[in-house]
C-alpha cells in the first residue's frame, strides 16, 4: 500500500512571480484557520462558479471559483484550513506549496486573502504573521465580528489595519455583508502588487542562523538560492515534509549543512520552534493589546450553557443518541420514499423503451444496461443529499465537534478518533454517503482507515438478502422462551461486520498507517444557528460530485454486467422459445418468458463463469447456480435476489418476500438428490454477503475519495478474502454441528 | 518528571498557568502554534463523559485534548 502520498515537493522547480503586464486574470488564495468561516466566505465570493477537484498527487480537496471586480476576472482557490505554515499533514503541504508557487497546476497567487476570526484573534494572527513573510500582497477578511461583539470583544479595525500593514475588511459572509468591499480591496491589492513587510522580529541569533544557512547552501554546489521563508522553515521544522523533500532533492551533503546549522542554533539554549512561536506570540500580544478591547470577561455565553448540557454525562449522551438515531433514520428511511420513486420512474422508463424499441441487443442494452445503470447512480442521490444536509447542520452549528468529543474514547480504543464515528454510523445505511462523510476527518491515515472499514458496516442493501435467507432457512423458533432464532441470526449478521471492523482498523493502524500520531486537537467552536445557504450548498455540491465522479464508473459497471449476462447471444434459445411461445396459451406466456430468461442467463458468459467457479464455491456448500448469482451481485449485492429468481426460472421480478423464490430454493437439489440449501449453506451465504464488498458504487466512491484505485482494490481484496474464509468456516463447522 | 503538575492534573473549572510544552515533535509544535505558550492561563472545563478527552479553554477558545496530550503541558507550580 502506498504510504501517505507526499504533496507536490517544494523543490521541484523554482518559480518567481509571473511578469506583471496586462493580465487576463489574477489569482487569489484564500487561507485561514479551520472554523473561521473561510468556506462560507469563499462561497459568498464565488457563488456557484466554483468547482471542486483533488490536488494532483494528494487527495486533498481543492475548491476553485471565480469572481469579477469592475470587469477584471479573479480566480480564487480555497486552501485547506491550517493553523500555521509549518506543514505537517498533506493538506498543509498543499496549502504551502500553492502559496509558494511550487504547485505545478496553480500559478502563484497574486493576492493572499487571509481570513481572521474576530473571536479568536490571537491564534488566527499566528498564521497571518507567517503569511506576510511570503512576500505577496495580503488582504485580511475579518469574520465573526458580530459574534465577537456579543462576546464583549471590540476590535478597533482601522488601528488593526494600521498595525498589520494590510487592508482589513470586516465581513459577515452568510449575509453577504462586506463582500463587495472585500472584492474591491483584493482588486486594489492585486493591481498595486505591494507586499507587506514581515512584522515579527526574531532574535539576532536566529536571523543570523537563517542567513548563514542560506549562504552555506548557495556556496555548496551552487544551488539556486532558496527563499528566506523556505530556509527558515527548514531550520525550524525538523523531520517535516519540507526537510524530506529537501534531502531527497539535494542529498546528504546539503542535509549535513542543515543539521549543523540546527545544532549551532540549539547550542544557544532555545530550540528553533520555541524561538519562532515565542517571537510571533510576543508580537501578537502587543497587537492585541493595542487593538482589542474585552469587556464582561468570564460571563458564560449561551453557547457555554448549551455545551454544559450536550457534554453532560447523562443528558449529553441521551442527546447524542437522539441525534444519531435521527441521522441514521434519515438515511435509512426518510430517503427511501424518494429512492422508491426513482426506482419506479426508471422502471417505467425501461418499460416504455421496451415498447418502442424492437427486441434485440439494442433494446436490452438500453433497458437493462443504460437505464438500469443511470437508475443505479441516481438512486443514491437522496441518501447523499439528506445525509449531507444533516452533516452540514451538525457541523455548521458546532455539534459535530461535540459528537466527536463524546465518542473519541470509544474510537480511540481501535486507533481512530471521535471524528470517525458519524461516517461509520452512516455506513450502516449506505457506505457511499458514509465514505463521503469521512471528509471531516483531518488526519489522512485515520480517514483512509475509516474509508477502508466503512463497507464492513451492514448496509441497507444487505438487509433484503438476510431477510430472504433467514425467512427461508432459519427456523422460527424461540430460544429460552424469549429470543427468536430468526431475530438472533439477523442481529448476529449485523455484529459480524462490527466485530471485524475494529480488527481491520487496528491492523491497518499498526502496519501500513503506523507512524507518529497526528495530534487530536479538536476545536470546539461556539454554537451557532446553521446558515441555510451552507446547508443547501453542501447538499447540492456533494450530490453533484457523486453523480459526476462515481456515477460514470457505476454506469460503466452496470453496462459491463449487462454484456456478460446477455452475450454470447444464443440464437437457438431465442428460436426455441419463439416457437414454444407461438404454441402456448396466453396464461403460459409469462412462465415461458421467465424460463427463456433463465435459459439465456445459464448459457451466457456469466453462466459459464458460474460453472467455472463451481469448484471454488463448493467448499462453502454452494452449487454453481449460487456461485453464479453471487458473481452477478458483485456490482450490487441486492441483485442476488433477482439473479436467483432468473436462474430458477421465476423471472427477475422477485423480492425478498417472494414465496415462490423461497419454495424454489427449498426444492433445489444436488444431482444426487440432497437439498442444495441447508441452514449451514444459508448461514455461509449470509456471512459471505455480510463481509464481502459487493458494491461497485462503494468501490467507485473509495476511488474518488482516496484518489487511487489502489485503495479500492485493497478493500475489494481484503473483504472478499475475509468473506470467503469466514463463509468457509461457517459452512464447515455448521455442517458438522447442525448437519443438513 | 512525574512530580511536575500538568494540564491533565487539573480538576474541572480549575485554572493554571503554562510553564512549558514538553518535546519537539509535531504535537509540541502544534500546541505551541495554537497558543499554548509559557505564561498563558488555561482552564480545564470538563472531561468527556467517558473520561477522555478533556475540554480546555485558552486564549478565549475551546479545544479538546486527550489526556496523553494534556500531560505534555507543564504548569507553573502554584
Amino acid at each position: 500500500m502506498p504510504a501517505v502520498a507526499p504533496a507536490a515537493p517544494p523543490f521541484s522547480h523554482t518559480s518567481s512571480a509571473s511578469p506583471r503586464t496586462v493580465r487576463q486574470q489574477y489569482t487569489v488564495a484564500v487561507v485561514g484557520n479551520p472554523n473561521t468561516g473561510k468556506t462560507t466566505l469563499f462561497n459568498a465570493l464565488t457563488g456557484l462558479t466554483q468547482h471542486t477537484g483533488n490536488y494532483p498527487g494528494v487527495t486533498v480537496e481543492s475548491a476553485l471559483g471565480e469572481f469579477t471586480v469592475d470587469g477584471q476576472l479573479f480566480l480564487a482557490v480555497d486552501l485547506p484550513g491550517t493553523y500555521s505554515l509549518s506543514p505537517r499533514a498533506p493538506d498543509e503541504m498543499v496549502a504551502v506549496s500553492i502559496l509558494l508557487g511550487h504547485n505545478p497546476t496553480h500559478t502563484p497567487p497574486d493576492v493572499v486573502l487571509c481570513v481572521l476570526d474576530a473571536t479568536n484573534l490571537d491564534r488566527n494572527l499566528y498564521l497571518f504573521t507567517q503569511l506576510v513573510e511570503l512576500g505577496r500582497p495580503v488582504v485580511v477578511a475579518l469574520t465573526m465580528v458580530d459574534l465577537a461583539h456579543k462576546q464583549g470583544i471590540e476590535i478597533d479595525i482601522p488601528a488593526l489595519a494600521d498595525t498589520l500593514g494590510v487592508p482589513v475588511v470586516p465581513v459577515q459572509a452568510n449575509r453577504r455583508i462586506g463582500v463587495p468591499a472585500l472584492k474591491q480591496a483584493v482588486s486594489r491589492a492585486a493591481r498595486t502588487a505591494l507586499a507587506p513587510r514581515p512584522c515579527v522580529h526574531f532574535p539576532p541569533s536566529f536571523t543570523q542562523a537563517v542567513t548563514d544557512l542560506s549562504q552555506a547552501l548557495e556556496q555548496h554546489d551552487g544551488h539556486p538560492p532558496l527563499s528566506h521563508f523556505l530556509v527558515q522553515r527548514l531550520l525550524i521544522d525538523a523531520g517535516g515534509p519540507i526537510e524530506r523533500a529537501f534531502t531527497d532533492r539535494w542529498g546528504a551533503t546539503a542535509a549535513s549543512l542543515l543539521y549543523a546549522a540546527r545544532r549551532q542554533l540549539a547550542a544557544t539554549g532555545t530550540s528553533a520552534p520555541q524561538i519562532e512561536v515565542e517571537s510571533r506570540y510576543q508580537w501578537i500580544s502587543e497587537v492585541v493589546a493595542r487593538t482589542v478591547r474585552r469587556s464582561s470577561v468570564g460571563t458564560p455565553t449561551w453557547s457555554d450553557r448549551i455545551d454544559r448540557i450536550v457534554t453532560h454525562k447523562l443528558w449529553g449522551m441521551a442527546i447524542f443518541l437522539g441525534v444519531m438515531a435521527i441521522t441514521f433514520q434519515s438515511i435509512f428511511s426518510w430517503a427511501v420514499p424518494v429512492m422508491d420513486a426513482i426506482d419506479v420512474l426508471f422502471q417505467s422508463l425501461g418499460r416504455y423503451i421496451a415498447h418502442v424499441v424492437p427486441e434485440g441487443p439494442v433494446r436490452s442494452l438500453v433497458v437493462d444496461g443504460v437505464i438500469g445503470g443511470v437508475g443505479a447512480v441516481i438512486v443514491f442521490v437522496p441518501q447523499i443529499a439528506v445525509l449531507f444536509g444533516l452533516i452540514a447542520i451538525l457541523e455548521d452549528s458546532g455539534y459535530m465537534a461535540r459528537a466527536a468529543f463524546l465518542m473519541d474514547r470509544v474510537m480511540a480504543s481501535f486507533g481512530l478518533s471521535g471524528r470517525s464515528f458519524i461516517p461509520l454510523l452512516s455506513s450502516f445505511a449506505c457506505a457511499v454517503p458514509g465514505i463521503m462523510a469521512t471528509r471531516t476527518i483531518e488526519d489522512r491515515r485515520d480517514r483512509i482507515t475509516t474509508i477502508l472499514i466503512a463497507p464492513l458496516m451492514s448496509c441497507s442493501a444487505r438487509l433484503p438478502v438476510y431477510v430472504l435467507f433467514i425467512s427461508a432457512f432459519i427456523p422460527a423458533q424461540t430460544l429460552w422462551g424469549i429470543v427468536g432464532l430468526q431475530g438472533l441470526t439477523l442481529f448476529a449478521l449485523y455484529m459480524v461486520g462490527l466485530a471485524v471492523a475494529p480488527l481491520v482498523a487496528l491492523t491497518l493502524k499498526r502496519t501500513v498507517f503506523r507512524g507518529e500520531p497526528v495530534p487530536f486537537l479538536l476545536e470546539l467552536p461556539p454554537f451557532k444557528i446553521p446558515a441555510w445557504r451552507v446547508v443547501l450548498f453542501r447538499m447540492y455540491d456533494r450530490s453533484w460530485a457523486f453523480i459526476r465522479r462515481a456515477g460514470t464508473i457505476i454506469l460503466a459497471t452496470t453496462v459491463l454486467v449487462w454484456a456478460v449476462s446477455y452475450y454470447p447471444n444464443q440464437a437457438h434459445i431465442a428460436e426455441e422459445y419463439r416457437a414454444r411461445r407461438a404454441l402456448a396459451s396466453p396464461e403460459e406466456q409469462e412462465r415461458l418468458q421467465a424460463e427463456e430468461a433463465g435459459a439465456r442467463l445459464r448459457a451466457s458468459f456469466l453462466g459459464q463463469a458460474g460453472r467455472a467457479i463451481a469448484p471454488i464455491v463448493h467448499p462453502l456448500g454452494w452449487d454453481w447456480k449460487i456461485g453464479m448469482a453471487t458473481l452477478a451481485s458483485f456490482p450490487a449485492r441486492e441483485v442476488v435476489i433477482a439473479a436467483l429468481g432468473t436462474i430458477y426460472n421465476l423471472g427477475s421480478g422477485q423480492d425478498e418476500g417472494s414465496v415462490e423464490l423461497r419454495e424454489a430454493m427449498r426444492t433445489e437439489r444436488w444431482p444426487d438428490g440432497r437439498p442444495v440449501y441447508t441452514p449451514a449453506v444459508a448461514l455461509s451465504l449470509m456471512v459471505f454477503f455480510a463481509l464481502c464488498c459487493q458494491c461497485g458504487a462503494t468501490l467507485a466512491t473509495i476511488k474518488r475519495e482516496t484518489g487511487s484505485w489502489w485503495y479500492a482494490a485493497f478493500t475489494f481484496t481484503y473483504m472478499t478474502a475475509f468473506a470467503y474464509l469466514s463463509a468457509l468456516a461457517v459452512y464447515q463447522i455448521g455442517n458438522r454441528l447442525i448437519g443438513s | 518528571m512525574s512530580l511536575q503538575r500538568t494540564l491533565a492534573d487539573l480538576t474541572p473549572q480549575e485554572e493554571g498557568r503554562i510553564q512549558a510544552v514538553i518535546g519537539t515533535d509535531t504535537l509540541a509544535q502544534r500546541l505551541s502554534e495554537i497558543g499554548f505558550t509559557p505564561g498563558q492561563t488555561v482552564r480545564l472545563i470538563r472531561f468527556a463523559p467517558l473520561g477522555d478527552p478533556m475540554q480546555i479553554r485558552i486564549r478565549g477558545f475551546s479545544i479538546a485534548l486527550r489526556r496523553s496530550e494534556a500531560q505534555r503541558i507543564v504548569l507553573q507550580p502554584t
